[in-house]
């Protein structure tokens, strides 16, 4: 046996050279160009670094890219669950039409994303002119980024439940049902738990991506200093003053939540892919 | 326990006079009226948050008539801003294809230490922000970068010109071919490639007469995402650009200055090309996904036999 997995990996050619090339090229496009933004950083020093990053509008910019991310990502995690739980469970006209639908916002260009959505929610626009009676505001709002963000998070819940919904045996819910559960306590006590890895997993992809999103979110967002102006904005915004140490600094402050988030990200779909085998 | 007895008969009674949904027994599945308040109230935010701004981008684009719809697609900005799209595609998707098979082959064929991590450093461009991406070939190829000065001494421009673009793109759509890739293979072992190995054939030929059939539809799978990302990425191209009208602008910033110079239907029309693509993406994803799913349920056990 153990002869057979050690020639196993052997007989195939081209490892050397693949594994080469895989590093090379990672470290040209990738590894060598992150770097760059951490030596910046370093030559501005700590005392510098901690002044940028912590300036009044920096902050501001942080609480706002970091709320408005995570409430969309939490509304990504019920809408998410609930468009996979139909496309799942329930047969109807245009399933597969919305099934395949569900991945526009990785498909749509995200400044198309943002032209489309700062139309329709403005004042004036088809969904906005219901609200402005009621004095409420969405685009050039806060509440417009939560809506862009909401866009661009919509498939990772989706995505990520949906497999892990399909492979769930519906034995487990007879037997619920048959020990004298009703339908939500079933849901609640069986199915959710199976399935709570996969939706935490989809969150905190939903919520990676809406922190560092820039082109959906610019055209809605209204870019007022202080109020709506996202954290990547603002990297921007340095970048044309020609702030390049300023826009560095905040970026490599993004970059730790980034890889944290990775990590996090990498153990909670290790817990779902378990979860799946067992 | 006699008492959970009792209560299982009655509970099963009263689920069996629910109507249900997509087979199953009651006891799985939900009375009628909760199946289509789900249904409804799913689509109700599937309306509001993707069909609406779908159709919004066709309706604006056309609500000066088809004339000036196609005038501001032949216009000569809009042409060459098509044509440098075209281009950036081009170059950053065969790349990024090569280094995903590369990546794939050695992964999921070979064992080695920090395969893991390997993996999870392929993904990192995911979780990067497209305006980091951006900053960091400012940083190296910028006036004020690392080879800012090389650079400018011999005339060659990266920022602020399609090199720069290119690299950007490539930067933001690198895990595509390989993260479609490397399951799959994974997947699918080894055992087709050694018996063609024992039977004498070179690398090259397992790889073109095994392995490529195999991973096929995978293949075409993430060329189509890593491509659509390519053609509409706007942040990371945005921090490269500069935005320069008719030399270094992309499709999608082309779609932003027109909206700031509030020329919505233009800006609108040219969006549509692009609401276009992801539309043909969505499309052929589809396909894809329905060919290979096809395969794998009824195929799979016959064609091994066969080849």
């Amino acid at each position: 046996m153990s002869t057979t997995t050690f020639r196993k990996h052997n007989v195939l050619p081209g490892f050397n050279i693949s594994l080469g090339y895989t590093l090379l090229y990672l470290c040209l496009i990738v590894l060598i160009p992150l770097s760059a933004a951490f030596f910046k950083t370093y030559e501005m020093g700590w005392q510098g670094f901690w002044a940028t990053v912590t300036a009044p509008r920096v902050i501001a910019s942080y609480k706002l890219s970091f709320g408005t991310s995570l409430l969309a990502a939490t509304i990504n995690a019920f809408s998410g669950l609930l468009i996979a739980w139909v496309l799942v469970r329930y047969d109807f006209w245009g399933r597969r039409f919305i099934d395949a639908l569900v991945d526009l916002p990785f498909a749509l260009p995200t400044a198309v994303a943002g032209i489309a959505l700062t139309a329709i929610y403005a004042g004036n626009g088809w969904i906005g002119q219901f609200f402005e009676p009621y004095g409420i505001k969405i685009a050039f709002t806060p509440l417009g980024i939560l809506v862009a963000l909401t866009f661009i998070g919509l498939p990772f819940v989706v995505r990520t439940v949906q497999p892990v919904l399909e492979d769930l045996e519906t034995e487990l819910e007879e037997a619920a049902a048959s020990l004298g559960a009703d339908r939500l306590q079933t849901f609640l006590r069986v199915i959710l738990p199976a399935i709570g890895p996969a939706l935490i997993t989809g969150f905190a992809l939903a919520f990676a991506r809406a922190v560092g999103e820039y082109g959906s979110v610019i055209f809605i967002a209204g870019n007022v200093p202080m109020v709506s102006e996202i954290t990547p904005l603002l990297i921007i915004t340095k970048l044309e003053q020609y702030d390049y140490a300023g826009a560095t600094a905040i970026a490599v402050s993004m970059l730790v939540v980034s890889f944290v988030l990775l990590l996090i990200i990498n153990l909670l779909q290790g817990w779902t892919k378990k979860r799946r085998e067992a | 326990m006699a008492g959970s007895t009792t209560m299982a008969t009655t509970s099963t009674l009263s689920l069996h006079q629910a109507p249900g949904a997509k087979g199953g027994s009651s006891a799985t599945t939900e009375p009628a009226f909760v199946c289509w308040l789900l249904i409804g109230s799913a689509l109700a935010f599937l309306t509001l948050f993707l069909f609406v701004p779908l159709v919004a981008v066709f309706v604006e684009a056309l609500r000066k008539g088809f004339g000036p719809f196609f005038a501001a697609l032949v216009e000569p900005d809009a042409v060459s801003a098509i044509k440098l799209t075209l281009i950036t595609a081009a170059i950053a998707v065969p790349l990024n294809l090569v280094f995903g098979v590369s990546a794939a082959w050695a992964i999921a064929k070979f064992q080695f230490r920090g395969k893991q991590f390997l993996i999870t450093l392929i993904d990192l461009p995911f979780s990067v922000s497209p305006v980091i991406a951006g900053l960091i070939y400012v940083l190296i190829f910028g006036a004020n970068g690392w080879f800012g000065t090389y650079l400018q001494d011999n005339d060659i421009k990266i920022i602020f010109a399609v090199p720069g673009i290119v690299l950007a793109t490539i930067f933001v759509t690198f895990p595509f071919v390989a993260r479609e890739l490397i399951p799959l293979m994974e997947a699918q072992g080894s055992e087709e490639e050694e018996a063609a190995r024992v039977l004498g054939a070179n690398g090259f030929q397992i790889f073109w007469k095994v392995t490529l059939p195999n991973i096929k539809w995978g293949l075409i799978y993430g060329v189509i995402l890593c491509n659509a990302r390519a053609m509409g990425e706007f942040g990371a191209v945005s921090v490269v650009s500069g935005h320069i009208r008719g030399l270094t602008n992309t499709l999608p910033l082309h779609v932003e200055i027109l909206y700031n110079e509030y020329n919505f239907s233009a800006a609108f029309a040219t969006a549509s090309l692009l609401a276009l693509l992801a539309l043909v993406t969505l499309g052929l994803k589809s396909i894809v996904e329905w060919r290979s799913a096809k395969l794998i349920d009824a195929d799979a056990p016959t064609e091994n036999i066969q080849k």
